[in-house]
């Protein structure tokens, strides 16, 4: 038997294996009568194991762990501990969204191919809607075949307006006329879909500078927001994704979709450490209302919630 | 997209330099090197701990190895253990079967589907094929418009029973349509799903049972992280996948995913997809991906990428060329000008050797008119000069630039660059020929056109 036949049988069952694996460490570290000794290596390299299976990458998991093991075991147990450790880096960047002294307020999605950005301005959309924003959306992807398309039909399932282009023309132009018309209907919200790009593509990251350049120009102090939507299945190219994104079109915090599989988009933890990016909202679903505002408590504890 | 493992194995066996024997201490402190490589590089936890597993027990047992330095040893331990995980398999579609040939795309949402089935529709109109595409994707927004623009652009037919909105029955009318109006190849496009949902995984399996793929091909995108084997692993094991799609490849992330979705599917990598456009859909080679991985470059795919736009005997002598190391500036000219051909540079400069660095170059990325100053000064050479460099003294450098009106400075970087390009390719000549691999070195901190800034 090859070495792959081997692999795959093995694979197919360390699910199941992972999934006990939390509570059994935990159950051993916070045993009756050992809640406040000190971790052993064990424990610590289980620890380590699970939070590189959430792709939470190698930087990230030796602080959290460092962090952990620092704390005196006071026995309120490992998962309170630990649940503390990823609170505290969400805690120390949660600087809320700018608000415009004047509407309109404009945010702008940016992100790699595919992570969910069409989806999230559709939810967005609806959300903005029902708190009673009058809000419009600016279909800037003019690449992507039927892009448009896919955000017309967001746009009436959200019930809001939108501003489109045909595909090919100029994503900054389109830009242009969203914003000339959000302010002479009197809008309090633009929410800009832009086609996805990769990072590595100079070309493609100058258009969303120029784009940035463009809402400076029309709105003061725009874009007010900008969201980088991260798909949580990806790995420790996240961070790559985040930084680029944030040096090119400056974003202010992150949206984390498809949190509803099994992914745990771990990588979010070492965006908000290393740069500082909070995250706004988590996207559970494919249907409009399944869009949430982050909560790092519950964030941490799905962490180490198997859910497969 | 393999850059940073690459360069940290290459840190690894650099730092082996020198040593007589593989010690079990030296032994693990190169497999805790490549476990962290493959750890960062996103391969699964349990992926890595086998192929950790693996090296290290062949690695104790390298009495047949003894006229192999240390650093030669792991090289080729780790080369040949990558490799025996990729398989031997060859990839592409299979061959044979029933006809229509029925291709099936599946796999999570966003990874690629539908952009997919669009190039392999090009691709196969391109060698004499008749495809058509259904979607069978009636829940994303535009999802069977995005299907008829790609095929538009393909062109190629697409089946669309307006008002038909049940994806199993739009699969099995493809099939008769495919029959009536002789097409020979059938691709039926997905929507994405989460491997979790029992309802829409028993949708994909209706659909597999009407529609009779021979091919079932699990579209995977490069940058995903640990979760890439459970949900390739449950699609296989609900649906059956015979093939896998590696998509987005064109950027940057160190795509361990392959190794990990290989690993737990067991069938090799049918297609890498590098780019968004129909063409970018690219034949995956083990032998060459393994050397990516392991930092050599890939020459070859440069060459497989040039025989679209030149012949393949101009191609075949330069892989000649590269084995033998008699590789001349007047190929090195060549090479440019078929990289001008061939497009977007960012694209093909990946496949280069020394390309590692393309990120330390950064804003130094050559432009069009960067190369055509290289090309001037190698057209201002006399085809002496030309074949063998070393003869370029002082004076004839005067003479060089004067003619392509460049500097010598200008004249020199060519020459430095024309020689580093040199070693990089004899040693990916020796990795890819018969010749026991001579260790790697330490890669050059400027890639081949440094020059040009
Ligand atoms: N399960 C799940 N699927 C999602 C979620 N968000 C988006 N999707 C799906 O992911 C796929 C891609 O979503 P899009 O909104 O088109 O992604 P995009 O980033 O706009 O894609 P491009 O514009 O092509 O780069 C679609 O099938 C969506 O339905 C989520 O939170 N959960
Ligand atoms: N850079 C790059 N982008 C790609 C590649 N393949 C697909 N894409 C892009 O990825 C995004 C998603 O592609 P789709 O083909 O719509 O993906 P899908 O799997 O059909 O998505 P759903 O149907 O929503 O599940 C689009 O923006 C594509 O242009 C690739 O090889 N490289
Ligand atoms: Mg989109
Ligand atoms: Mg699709």
């Amino acid at each position: 038997m090859g070495l792959l036949d081997r692999l795959t049988r093995g694979l197919a069952r360390t699910a199941e294996r992972l999934a006990q694996r939390f509570d059994d460490i935990v159950g051993r570290a916070d045993a009756p009568g050992r809640e406040t000794a000190a971790l052993d290596v064990d424990t610590v390299e289980a620890l380590e194991e699970l939070l590189l299976g959430a792709d939470v990458g190698l930087g990230a998991t030796s602080r959290l762990i460092e962090g952990v093991t620092k704390r005196p075991r006071t026995g309120t147990g490992l998962r309170a501990a630990l649940t503390e450790e990823i609170r505290d880096i969400f805690a120390g960047v949660t600087a809320p969204p700018v608000q415009p002294a004047t509407p309109p307020r404009v945010v702008l999605i940016v992100g790699v191919n595919g992570t969910g950005k069409t989806t999230t301005v559709g939810k967005l959309a609806n959300r903005f809607r029902l708190d009673g924003q009058k809000t419009l959306i600016c279909a800037a992807d003019t690449f992507r075949a039927a892009a448009v398309d896919q955000l017309q039909v967001w746009a009436t399932r959200a019930g809001v307006d939108i501003v489109r282009a045909n595909e090919g023309s100029d994503a900054a132009a389109v830009v242009f006329d969203a914003l000339t018309a959000a302010k002479a209907r009197g809008v309090d919200t633009v929410l800009i879909d832009t086609a996805g790009r990769l990072h590595t593509r100079v070309n493609l990251m100058a258009e969303l500078e120029k784009i940035r350049r463009i809402t400076a120009r029309e709105v003061p102090g725009a874009p007010h927001e900008v969201l980088l939507v991260l798909d949580a299945t990806v790995g420790q190219n996240g961070l790559v994704q985040a930084r680029e994104f944030a040096a090119a079109a400056g974003v202010s915090g992150v949206v984390l979709t498809k949190l509803d599989g099994t992914a745990k988009g771990g990588i979010a933890v070492a965006i908000a450490h290393d740069l500082s990016l909070p995250i706004r909202f988590v996207g559970v679903g494919e249907g409009i209302d399944d869009l949430l505002p982050f909560d790092a408590g519950a964030y941490a504890d799905a962490l180490f919630r198997p859910s497969w | 997209m393999f850059d940073a493992l690459s360069n940290r194995l290459q840190d690894v066996f650099q730092s082996l330099r020198g040593e007589v024997r593989l010690t079990p201490e030296t032994t693990e402190r190169v497999l805790r090197e490549i476990r962290v490589a493959l750890i960062e590089a996103d391969v699964n936890l349990q992926v890595v701990k086998a192929f950790v597993d693996r090296v290290r027990d062949r690695a104790s047992a390298q009495d047949v190895q003894a006229s192999l330095s240390p650093d030669q040893q792991v090289v080729k331990i780790v080369r040949d253990e990558l490799l025996a995980l990729f398989g031997d398999a060859r990839g592409g579609l299979s061959t044979g079967g029933a006809r229509p040939k029925v291709i099936l795309m599946l796999g999570l949402q966003g990874s690629g589907k539908t952009t997919t089935t669009g190039k392999l529709a090009r691709m196969l109109a391109k060698q004499g094929k008749f495809p058509l595409v259904v979607s069978t994707d009636v829940r994303r927004p535009a999802a069977i418009e995005q299907l008829t623009v790609v095929a538009g652009k393909a062109g190629v037919r697409v089946f669309d029973p307006p008002g038909d909105l049940d994806p199993v029955s739009r699969a099995r009318g493809a099939l008769v349509e495919a029959r009536n109006t002789g097409c020979d190849v059938v691709i039926v496009d997905t929507a994405g799903r989460l491997h979790i949902d029992d309802e829409l995984m028993g949708e994909l399996v209706a659909i597999k049972d009407v529609a009779k793929p021979s091919d079932l091909l699990y579209v995977a995108d490069a940058m995903t992280g640990q979760d890439a084997i459970r949900s390739a692993g449950e699609f296989n094991r609900q649906v059956g996948v015979t093939g896998v799609v590696l998509s987005k490849i064109d950027g940057d992330s160190r795509g361990g995913a392959a190794l990990s979705v290989v690993s737990v599917v067991g069938v090799p990598i049918a297609f890498v997809g590098a780019g968004e456009r129909l063409e970018d859909l690219d034949a995956f080679h083990a032998d060459r991906f393994v050397s990516r991985l392991l930092g050599m470059g890939d020459v070859l795919s440069l060459i497989e990428k040039a025989e679209e736009v030149v012949d393949s005997s101009t191609a075949a002598s330069l892989e000649e060329k590269i084995r033998k190391n008699t590789f001349s500036l007047a190929d090195f000219r060549d090479q440019l000008r078929t990289i001008r051909k061939m497009g977007p540079l960012e694209h093909i400069m990946k496949l280069l050797p020394g390309m590692g660095q393309l990120k330390e170059l950064g804003a130094q990325k050559p432009d069009e008119k960067q190369l055509r100053r290289v090309e001037a000064i190698i057209n201002s050479m006399t085809p002496e000069e030309r074949e063998h460099a070393e003869v370029i003294d002082g004076s004839r450098r005067k003479r060089i630039a004067r003619g392509s009106g460049t500097s010598v400075e200008d004249v020199n970087r060519l020459l430095k660059q024309y020689d580093e390009m040199r070693k990089m390719l004899k040693m990916v000549g020796q990795m890819t020929g018969e010749a026991v691999p001579e260790a790697p070195r330490k890669k050059k901190k400027k890639g081949p056109f440094s020059l040009m800034r």
